[in-house]
């Protein structure tokens, strides 16, 4: 009954599509390096660094829409140092996408620390608002849910879209879809393996660091060492979850923002009687139980993990 | 036929490490015509294509080719895009297809620019359909190339080529996976397709395809241009001497009894990835002293029935019996133990560990075994002492015990497998397409193996794609066709032909 | 022109040489960092030598930080080795440390000699049962081992957190989410007078030892190398893959268990949810520079634990961020992975190309 009306409220819906958000951008951005056969496990230090970096260009004098510029510039450089190991160098992309997230956290926090040696309590900027549109935002339930939302939700819904074009609609992504599956039949067409991948990793980077960038500008006004928690990785298991198709990233993105915007209501109600560590953990168990579920099903891309090389077939 | 030159290839050299793959090859090619590059696996055929088609940088030597105003200008090599805008398409033998994606997507991949925003599907497919017409070639365009059959995706792979305008087609042993109606098909389709003008050169081992269809044959050997002859002139007899240097000669196998059953299969299914990989109440027995040869084309449910001898797979329903007892569990550990020997068809893949050593790879099979280790830990010393006697006894050169074994060459390394499997003295032996790859020496090598063993006591079972090493080792013939098997009742090659296209009766 | 091609094998020079460069260069590169917080470079390099080698009490720190290192390097170096994905050495610690405050606490309150081994394997067994489950859910369901373990780091410090709130709370901590102290009797012995370093290093050395012997000479060893470089043709020959991928599983867990004993009690005394500092996270940069070799994951513990101490030193006296050491340790693996690079490949200038179209 409770439940019920929790699933009902206004509240709710928006809060869940607030909590969706930056692992809508997350997603998508793992799903295309994937498509392309690169894992990237930069992830959760590529949110860091587009937390951390949008942040700090709005603090220093930057527009809102500026810092989420150098946001995506900060992640696809980390993407690049991704990339340039893991496709023509070929090496392991587990371990050199763990290397990106060591180096892309540590620079951030160092960056972080430098630019800012004294404060004690992080420093705020104004963050986006929410996009108040005439008419729209007045409708019921749907007003409050989808038009109370600020730009940067409304840029991760287009971007599913847009994603979803390219990758289906387009020469260049079905050229990633190929790529990702035998990089062959890209080689053997004149077109080149290298520069697909590396550009995939690039803009997939890019896009993670908007989920970083929506974490300091949108969802709160300030930087935290630690504030990302492991939403990197969570990406990683919807990926895998979402069957690297873009609609249904959205889908289990918002599955895990409205569990989680749940747990933080049930918490209220039933506090009382379970600890509220079990609330805490639950999205991450989640992650895995989608993972067991998803995982003998899932149709990876063939070539996903295998570097390739020219000349050597 | 016009005889108008279109390529020519002048003194091209490639080494790999210090293989040397191909050596000062020269090369001129017609228009209209079908040349066939003959030559044995290794000897070169494939590396020479692959430079042309830009895949491999050649050492030395250039490519000229004629233009779309009929002068000749050299060919920018190392670019398979320039390839392409000159007009050579490739064929190659592991196709370059993106399963993931329909036929029409294939065949668009690279002709159409990246940057745009629209593509002009209608477009491409009225282009894709004209050139079917033309040339005879068909294949389903929406569905994903993952679910077509391997006759199916050759035809989409030499439509991407044709789409792309060639002058030039190279077709890479296109025949290795085809039944020899399918292949009849494919060489009819051809002649069709030169009448229009276009030039073709196919890679072949098989004597009797480059006799048949070809108007010009070029044999290579180690890497080198042994020879050139007009077909019309020339007869088995002469290019296989100009292939393998010197006649081949049949294995001189002696008639044997064949003793009681070693290895019998009960009404067993298993069920492998598609319907043709999987196996539906096969019945078969291998004698004592026999060598059976399972002929057929690869992808008809040998990789299944390997599965299940070799251990890897275990059978849904039927028995097993190996030696007279039934196997209960069947893994790889219980089949070796059960006196089992397998030569894997993928030796890279499935025979070695290649970053451990020589010595390592040749006990990986026996370390439960008290002679190689005591309470767990490996007894080093006598280990060695073995590999170093094993190395010598079958000829396993390379740079020693101690080396990672895939610094060995194939041949090398298949007689490290060889020297594991006949060590353990094994009632049956499993071979998988043991010689393929190999060069003469290694693969007489391995016929040789094979009948001493069978000579010892040993059954035998003989996987093979190449029907002349079927014929002239094994003692009784079975054919797999789509999951099943048919005894074979003769040794005639046509009719052996018929059963491996399922066309029998 | 420039050919890529790959090495017939690697020499001991390149196997050596190569982790003591990126070392090397890692630390070179930090002088940008150190440029741009505003540091004089040679003083802050001198200030973080000091901080190692400059009495036998900042030795003695380096070696006490290195004991955790060289634990959680050894479980992800067996771990890797094996091709399982070990991300999880950070919450096994945890575990580990757990298990050790839950019987050392004074549920048993018997004689050290059966209560520090009691804590020893409870630790391991812990730590075990964090590597067991994700490589059963990989087994089993093929889900990812790199992702379920990473999210277990983050379910275990919750975990960790209720516990520190709950059950394991000092009544005497004041207040402070802390766990009650372990038994006098049930530390591990110190080794020297007055300094923090512990007989927990005597365990890890080993530890490496001993993995360093097993992974070479014995059955165990030589399956694990196997499944690890070629799991198929290791299935051929008759190893049971998932069974001993198992045991590599358990074996590491165990030893990143370890690691969370020896904080707790070998250094610590009690636990609380910053008893590590990513020692988990850094055991992977360890056992890569280690080039996942046992024994030289003890060279890389040490050289990874002289970078975070003598980055500390440092930063305290110039007022650098002490961020700068996860900034060095982050560039040494990237330097080492490519530097696994140059070791197996080799770059071949095609001159012989030009003379002849000339």
């Amino acid at each position: 009954m409770d439940i019920l009306q929790i699933l009902l409220s206004e509240s709710f819906w928006a809060a869940s599509l607030r909590i969706a958000t930056p692992l809508i951008f997350g997603v998508l951005g793992a799903l295309i390096c994937e498509k392309s056969g690169v894992l990237n496990l930069g992830i959760e230090g590529i949110f860091v660094a587009g937390a951390m970096t949008g942040w700090l260009a709005v603090w220093l004098g930057a527009g809102l829409w500026g810092g989420v510029l150098v946001a995506a510039l900060a992640g696809g450089f980390f993407g690049l140092i991704h990339a340039v190991l893991t496709v023509p160098l070929g090496l392991s992309q587990h371990v050199s996408g763990l290397g990106v997230t060591l180096f892309a956290t540590s620079v951030s926090y160092f960056s972080y620390r430098t630019a800012l040696p004294t404060v004690t309590s992080p420093p705020r900027i104004e963050p986006f608002r929410p996009l108040d549109m005439p008419f729209l935002s007045d409708l019921p339930f749907f007003g409050p849910v989808l038009f109370q939302q600020t730009a940067l939700t409304w840029l991760a819904l287009f971007m599913v879209g847009l994603v979803w074009y390219v990758l289906n609609r387009t020469a260049l992504g079905i050229a990633i879809k190929a790529v990702g599956d035998n990089p062959n039949s890209i080689d053997a067409q004149g077109l080149s393996v290298y520069a697909l991948r590396t550009g995939a990793v690039v803009a997939g980077s890019a896009l993670m660091a908007l989920g970083g960038a929506f974490l300091t500008m949108s969802a709160f006004d300030a930087f935290f060492f630690g504030m990302v928690n492991g939403r990197g990785w969570v990406c990683i298991a919807l990926v895998i979850f979402a069957s690297w198709r873009p609609g249904k990233a959205l889908l289990g993105a918002l599955l895990f923002g409205a569990f989680d915007a749940l747990q933080v209501r049930l918490q209220t109600e039933v506090g009382a009687l379970v600890p509220s560590q079990v609330f805490l953990a639950a999205p991450y168990v989640l992650s895995i139980f989608a993972l067991v579920i998803a995982a003998r099903s899932a149709d990876y891309p063939r070539a996903l993990l295998t570097p390739w090389f020219k000349g050597q077939r | 036929m016009n005889s108008q030159k279109i390529l020519a290839l002048n003194g091209l050299s490639k080494t790999f490490g210090s293989v040397i793959a191909n050596h000062n090859v020269s090369l001129d090619l017609y228009r209209g015509e079908v040349l066939a590059l003959l030559g044995e696996n290794g000897a070169g055929k494939t590396t020479l294509m692959n430079m042309i088609f830009g895949h491999y940088m050649p050492d030395s030597g250039s490519v000229d080719i004629e233009d779309t105003s009929g002068a000749f200008v050299p060919l920018s090599l190392g670019h398979p895009q320039a390839a392409i805008a000159a007009g050579i398409g490739m064929v190659h033998q592991h196709f370059t297809l993106a399963e993931n994606l329909d036929a029409l997507d294939n065949i668009m991949l690279g002709a159409e620019r990246l940057n745009r925003l629209r593509r002009n599907k209608a477009a491409a497919r009225g282009k894709v359909k004209d050139i079917m017409k033309e040339s005879g070639l068909s294949a389903p365009l929406t569905v994903p190339v993952g679910q077509l059959t391997v006759g199916e995706r050759q035809r989409v792979e030499i439509l991407k080529a044709l789409y792309r305008d060639v002058k030039i087609l190279v077709l890479d042993e296109p025949t290795a996976v085809l039944t020899p109606q399918e292949a009849d098909t494919l060489f009819g389709n051809i002649g069709k397709m030169t009448k229009n003008g276009l030039s073709v050169i196919f890679i072949s081992h098989k004597l009797r395809e480059v006799l048949a269809f070809s108007h010009r044959i070029a044999v290579l050997r180690h890497g080198a241009k042994v020879g050139e002859i007009a077909t019309s002139q020339a007869d088995e007899r002469k290019i296989a001497r100009m292939m393998v240097g010197s006649e081949t000669e049949e294995h001189t196998r002696k008639l044997m009894p064949p003793g009681k059953p070693i290895l019998c299969f009960e009404k067993v299914s298993v069920s492998g990835r598609s319907r043709r990989e999987s196996l539906e109440c096969i019945d078969l027995a291998v004698n004592e002293c026999e060598i059976l040869g399972i002929a057929g084309v690869s992808g008809n449910g040998q990789t299944a029935l390997a599965g299940l001898i070799s251990g890897m797979l275990r059978p849904n329903t039927g028995n097993i019996f190996v030696d007279g007892v039934a196997v209960k569990d069947v893994r790889p550990s219980v089949m070796v133990d059960a006196g089992v020997g397998r030569i894997p068809e993928d030796r890279h893949r499935d025979g070695i560990v290649g970053t451990m050593s020589v010595a390592e790879n040749m006990i990986i099979e026996c370390l439960d075994d008290q002679a190689v280790q005591r309470r767990g830990l490996l007894k080093w010393d006598t280990i060695q002492a073995q590999a170093e006697k094993m190395t010598v006894k079958y000829d396993v050169r390379g740079p020693g015990i101690e080396a990672p074994a895939q610094l060995l060459s194939g041949g090398n390394i298949q007689k490290l497998i060889l020297a594991r499997v006949f060590e353990a003295k094994p009632k049956l032996i499993l071979a998988n397409q043991p010689t393929r790859g190999l060069d003469m020496g290694a693969a007489a090598d391995v016929a040789k193996r094979l009948l001493e063993a069978r000579a010892r006591g040993a059954g035998v079972v003989l996987i093979s794609e190449d029907l002349d090493e079927i014929l002239s080792l094994s003692d009784r013939i079975m054919v797999m066709n789509d999951g099943e098997l048919t005894l074979a009742k003769t040794r005639d090659r046509a009719e052996l032909g018929l059963l491996m296209a399922g066309d029998a009766e | 022109m420039i050919r890529i091609e790959p090495r017939q094998s690697s020499s001991a020079l390149m196997t050596y040489g190569i982790p003591v460069l990126s070392a090397i260069i890692s630390l070179l590169l930090a002088s940008i960092p150190l440029t741009f917080s505003g540091a004089p470079i040679g003083a802050s390099y001198f200030e973080m030598f000091k901080g190692v080698f400059g009495s036998k009490f900042a030795f003695s720190e380096m070696l006490t930080r290195a004991t955790p290192l060289i634990f959680t390097g050894l479980a992800v170096a067996l771990a890797f080795r094996a091709r399982l994905w070990n991300i999880g050495a950070e919450g096994q610690l945890y575990l580990g440390a757990m298990a050790a405050v839950a019987v050392g606490t004074g549920v048993f309150d018997v004689p050290g000699v059966i209560l520090i081994p009691m804590i020893m394997v409870m630790g391991c067994v812990a730590g075990a049962t964090g590597m067991a489950v994700p490589t059963l859910l990989k087994t089993k369901f093929g889900a990812d081992e790199v992702v379920t373990t990473l999210l277990l780091n983050f379910i275990i410090l919750i975990f960790l957190q209720y516990m520190l709130e709950g059950p394991f709370k000092d009544p005497m901590g004041l207040g402070w989410p802390q766990s009650s102290p372990i038994l006098d009797q049930g530390m591990l012995p110190p080794l020297m007078d007055r300094m923090r370093i512990h007989s927990g290093l005597i365990i890890a050395l080993i530890c490496a030892i001993t993995a360093q012997f097993m992974l070479a000479r014995s059955v165990w060893g030589l399956k694990l190398r196997a499944i690890g470089e070629n799991p198929s043709a290791a299935r051929h020959a008759g190893i049971r893959v998932n069974r001993t991928l198992m045991s590599a599983a358990i074996i590491s867990g165990a030893l990143a268990g370890m690691a969370g004993v020896s904080e707790v009690a070998g250094l610590k005394g009690y636990l609380t949810s910053d008893l590590s500092p990513g020692f988990g996270y850094t055991g992977i940069v360890v056992a890569m520079l280690a080039g996942l070799s046992p024994l030289g994951v003890v060279a890389a513990a040490i050289f990874i634990a002289s970078v975070f101490v003598g980055a500390d030193s440092m930063s305290r006296a110039m007022g650098v961020s002490s961020y700068l050491a996860d900034l060095v340790v982050s560039t040494s693996l990237l330097c080492v992975l490519v530097g696994g690079f140059v070791a197996r490949f080799k770059f071949v200038r095609l001159i012989q190309k030009k003379e002849v179209t000339q």
